[in-house]
């Protein structure tokens, strides 16, 4: 585990981030007060530009590439804003540092980044990822990623996360020098692997379908969303086309009406009002999606997470499982040390077979056999206690980990609806005022 | 209504002699007598058979009187002397036929009416025969148009509820249009129409109808030479109007439909937050609330769909056969001045000047401009209805709208404190 050289800032100072997020429409999540990483620095993705190079086949691409901003925090407290470090990542550099984190620490529910190509969307956005509005929440996403795991008690004081942050050019060489892919790929194998645990653990079995559960239906809910939101567009947009025959409605009205009409009986312009009311209110349309996306990445970064845990919980398992392998091996190697030692078969093995059809081994060999068991079973037992270690160190971080998951998403979940159902009440109260304004136009009709 | 005798006033009037009403059409020829002939009844042309006496009118008086009436926003309470609705529809079954029926309710302090009240049964074909009956009776006036005769079997259930309602909706105005009429109000078939206890109606049904097909046609067939302004541009507006309205069924119709797909959408979407309540522990009252929630508004939604439907569309549609019915009577008036012209074109090419105007062209002339007069006062009190009607109509759609807004409002804002219930709890732990 790599640890962070980040006690080196002494910045004093509490960023306190939480209260300016949770009112700014943009930013998501509550993110945790007091630990270690944003005790010292802010950190923000602040810009997106548009890169073209030559890729790893010498062919042209274009990208998105992100500015990554930190400022130590005390400098802001004492009234002088100095210039930030900045340095540019593109997404492919985040994969690269969520990668290495999740194998360095398989036991954390590792945060998600916002999702590679745009999914569940309705009509009207553009599954483009270069589209604009994609690169914005795409950015949005990236910083509420990197401020997770800047106040994750463990991820936080990672190095190559603080190198990720302050080292723009040697990063990448940095991070593959920890050897961690190879790490990866055997994990990934093995993971990829069938593999059946005898004693699952109850709590870890429960937790992963709990994962699979919530995957599921925040799936569902995104994708009924989307579709509700494209039907929802249609009526707003449709009421914009009253606004045009409102319009000549009332031009015909003001050509027909001659001056003896007395003043309140100007139906010509209550028909211009309602025009207007129309093409105000079918526009309002665009944000009011605006806002419903928010929502819908807040839920997301859940369905995301919930992989995250799934994720955990079958490491959880392989681990369990290799603790199991060991022990059945150690197991029958003193069984066969046994027989060896006895002379009994009791167990079926070839060289059994072909030592009795083809006479009896001689005691020197028998002796040395039993030495070459002797070491295999010392190392055996040394890798069992080694797994028996790992597991419950696993066991112990995971669990702290997975509750701590738990009390975020519960509340983290819990602001989103509240967020959904303010925007909902700001929603109804506009529409009661539109058109209280076209009935007390029309009552003087 | 009585024929002949005294001259009687009509209300909001006073007790003026209709003769001292000066008509503002014929200012400068207020001095000019009006030939009685043209109002006797039983003739082949354009005259009002039983309507006002004889001796008091003169061709131009339902307008005159027309705009001695404070033409205001809705009639005060205090002037209208002749209240009449429509409800209770009944279903009646027969071996020959099932048919609705509808009661007509009248309240009146008017003398023509021997009782004060009045309660009577009447279908869709009584009021027919009533519509019919005014237009051959009172031709230069702009009678109001009944819903749809005819509804097409296999697609309208002529028995549900919705359709039911719809056409008493229209039925009712019909009446209540035709009550506010100073002219059409006293016309004799109206009175017998909400009086009497069985519309003897059968045997002059056809022969009516014949007649009024007579006169409809008889001037039918002359070219007409102008157009005075002021028609022309009725017309024109007409048919704007015509198409505008068009235009508002046709973008109503897709709103409602896509509230429903949208709808459609909403009843999936919230049974999902129960869905993921149902494995959740401290998020499970929340989720199951917004799922609520998401139902409550749904339900509202439904609501402001079918009032789309069932109240704004159909009036909206019966408005048309509204504009229908003043451009016909605006046909009518054309083909009157135009048989006027051209008989007057033959008499000033046939004979000289010296002979008086023969009478029949005189009587031509006394026709165009009563219906002149006539249809220009029906115009304003048209103008006048459609404002009222529309301010309705808009007012009630607005109206939906907010009830549709409250209610949504209502439920998003009980949900707020349900979930920030543990929020204040938990607070303290952190």
């Amino acid at each position: 585990m790599a640890d962070s050289g980040s006690e080196d800032i002494a910045v004093i100072g509490n960023t306190d981030l939480t209260p300016s997020e949770s009112q700014n429409n943009l930013k998501n999540t509550m993110v945790e007060k007091g630990t270690s990483l944003l005790k010292k620095m802010e950190i923000s993705v602040a810009e997106a530009e548009k890169r073209t190079g030559k890729n790893a086949v010498n062919m042209q691409e274009t990208y998105t590439v992100y500015l990554i901003e930190t400022r130590p925090v005390d400098a802001a407290s004492e009234g002088t804003s100095p210039v930030p470090d900045s340095l540019w990542r593109r997404y492919s550099e985040f994969e690269l540092l969520r990668n290495y984190l999740l194998v360095t620490y398989p036991f954390v529910v590792v945060p998600p980044l916002p999702e590679k190509r745009a999914e569940f969307v309705w009509h009207k956005l553009s599954a483009d990822n270069m589209d604009p509005d994609f690169v914005e929440r795409r950015r949005v996403g990236l910083e509420n990623f990197l401020l997770r795991v800047a106040s994750h008690p463990v991820l936080a004081r990672d190095n190559i996360f603080y190198l990720f942050l302050t080292e723009e050019k040697a990063w990448k060489e940095t991070v593959f020098e920890t050897g961690f892919q190879a790490k990866a790929d055997s994990r990934i194998k093995a993971l990829n692997a069938t593999f059946r645990v005898k004693n699952p653990d109850k709590r870890f079995a429960e937790m992963k379908h709990y994962g699979d559960e919530l995957q599921a239906v925040v799936s569902q809910l995104l994708r009924v969303r989307a579709r509700a939101a494209d039907r929802f567009y249609g009526v707003y947009k449709v009421h914009g086309n009253y606004g045009r025959v409102f319009s000549e409605w009332s031009a015909i009205e003001k050509e027909m009406g001659d001056g003896l009409q007395s003043a309140g009986h100007h139906m010509d312009a209550c028909l211009q009002q309602q025009a207007d009311m129309h093409a105000r209110y079918a526009a309002s349309i665009d944000d009011i999606l605006e806002e419903e996306e928010h929502y819908a990445d807040q839920l997301k970064e859940y369905l995301f997470y919930a992989d995250a845990l799934r994720a955990v919980c079958r490491k959880h398992e392989l681990t369990q499982y290799e603790l199991e392998t060991a022990v059945q091996d150690l197991s029958s190697k003193k069984q066969q040390r046994e027989e060896l030692a006895t002379g009994t078969v009791r167990t079926f093995s070839l060289k059994g077979m072909t030592s009795k059809l083809f006479g009896q081994e001689t005691p020197e060999q028998r002796e040395a056999k039993l030495k070459m068991l002797e070491t295999q079973i010392e190392e055996g037992e040394e890798m069992v206690k080694d797994r028996n270690v790992e597991c419950e160190e696993f066991v112990k971080g995971a669990w702290t980990d997975i509750e701590r998951f738990k009390e975020q998403k519960d509340h983290d979940l819990r602001e989103a609806l509240i967020s959904y159902a303010i925007m909902q009440i700001s929603m109804c109260k506009k529409g009661i005022q539109v058109w209280n304004n076209a009935k007390e136009c029309f009552s003087k009709m | 209504m009585s024929n002949g005798g005294t001259p009687r006033s009509l209300p909001s009037s006073g007790q003026k002699s209709i003769q001292e009403i000066c008509h503002p059409l014929s200012a400068e020829e207020s001095a000019r007598s009006r030939s009685p002939d043209v109002l006797n009844p039983g003739e082949k042309d354009l005259s009002l058979p039983n309507g006002t006496p004889v001796d008091t009118s003169s061709p131009a008086s339902s307008s005159s009187l027309l705009n001695r009436l404070q033409l205001d926003d809705d009639l005060d309470a205090e002037t209208r002397d002749l209240f009449v609705t429509v409800d209770d529809p009944k279903k009646h079954v027969s071996t020959m036929e099932t048919y609705i029926t509808y009661r007509v309710c009248t309240k009146t302090t008017r003398t023509e009416f021997d009782l004060p009240e009045y309660s009577v049964r009447r279908r869709y074909q009584d009021f027919d025969w009533l519509r019919i009956k005014l237009e051959d009776s009172q031709p230069t006036h702009l009678i109001p148009p009944l819903p749809e005769k005819f509804v097409m079997k296999g697609v309208v259930d002529r028995f549900s509820e919705e359709f039911v309602e719809t056409r008493r909706k229209a039925l009712d105005k019909f009446l209540k249009r035709v009550a506010d009429h100073p002219v059409l109000s006293f016309n004799e078939h109206f009175n017998a129409f909400l009086s009497a206890k069985d519309l003897n109606k059968r045997q002059g049904l056809a022969l009516l109808t014949k007649m009024g097909e007579s006169v409809k046609y008889v001037t039918g067939g002359y070219k007409l030479r102008g157009r005075p302004v002021e028609f022309a541009a009725m017309g024109e507006y007409l048919d704007m109007f015509t198409q505008k309205l068009g235009t508002i069924d046709r973008i109503a119709q897709r709103i409602i439909k896509e509230q429903t797909e949208f709808l459609m959408e909403l009843r999936e979407y919230g049974p999902v937050y129960s869905s993921w309540s149902s494995f959740e522990e401290d998020l499970h009252e929340p989720l199951e609330g917004v799922s609520g929630c998401v139902s409550n508004c749904s339900s509202a939604l439904e609501e402001l769909t079918e009032d789309m439907s069932e109240d704004f569309l159909p009036v909206l549609r019966e408005y048309v056969l509204y504009i229908e019915s003043m451009k016909n009577v605006l046909k009518k008036r054309d083909q009157v001045q135009a048989e006027y012209e051209t008989k007057l074109e033959a008499v000033v090419f046939r004979e000289d000047k010296k002979t008086p105007m023969p009478t029949d062209v005189e009587k031509c002339q006394d026709r165009v401009e009563c219906f002149n007069a006539d249809l220009k006062a029906d115009w304003d009190r048209w103008q006048n209805n459609k404002r009222q009607d529309f301010r309705q109509l808009l007012t009630g759609m607005a109206d939906k709208n907010i009830q549709y807004y409250e209610k949504c409002l209502a439920a998003w804002e009980s949900l707020i404190p349900l979930l920030q219930d543990k929020q204040d709890a938990k607070g303290e732990t952190n």
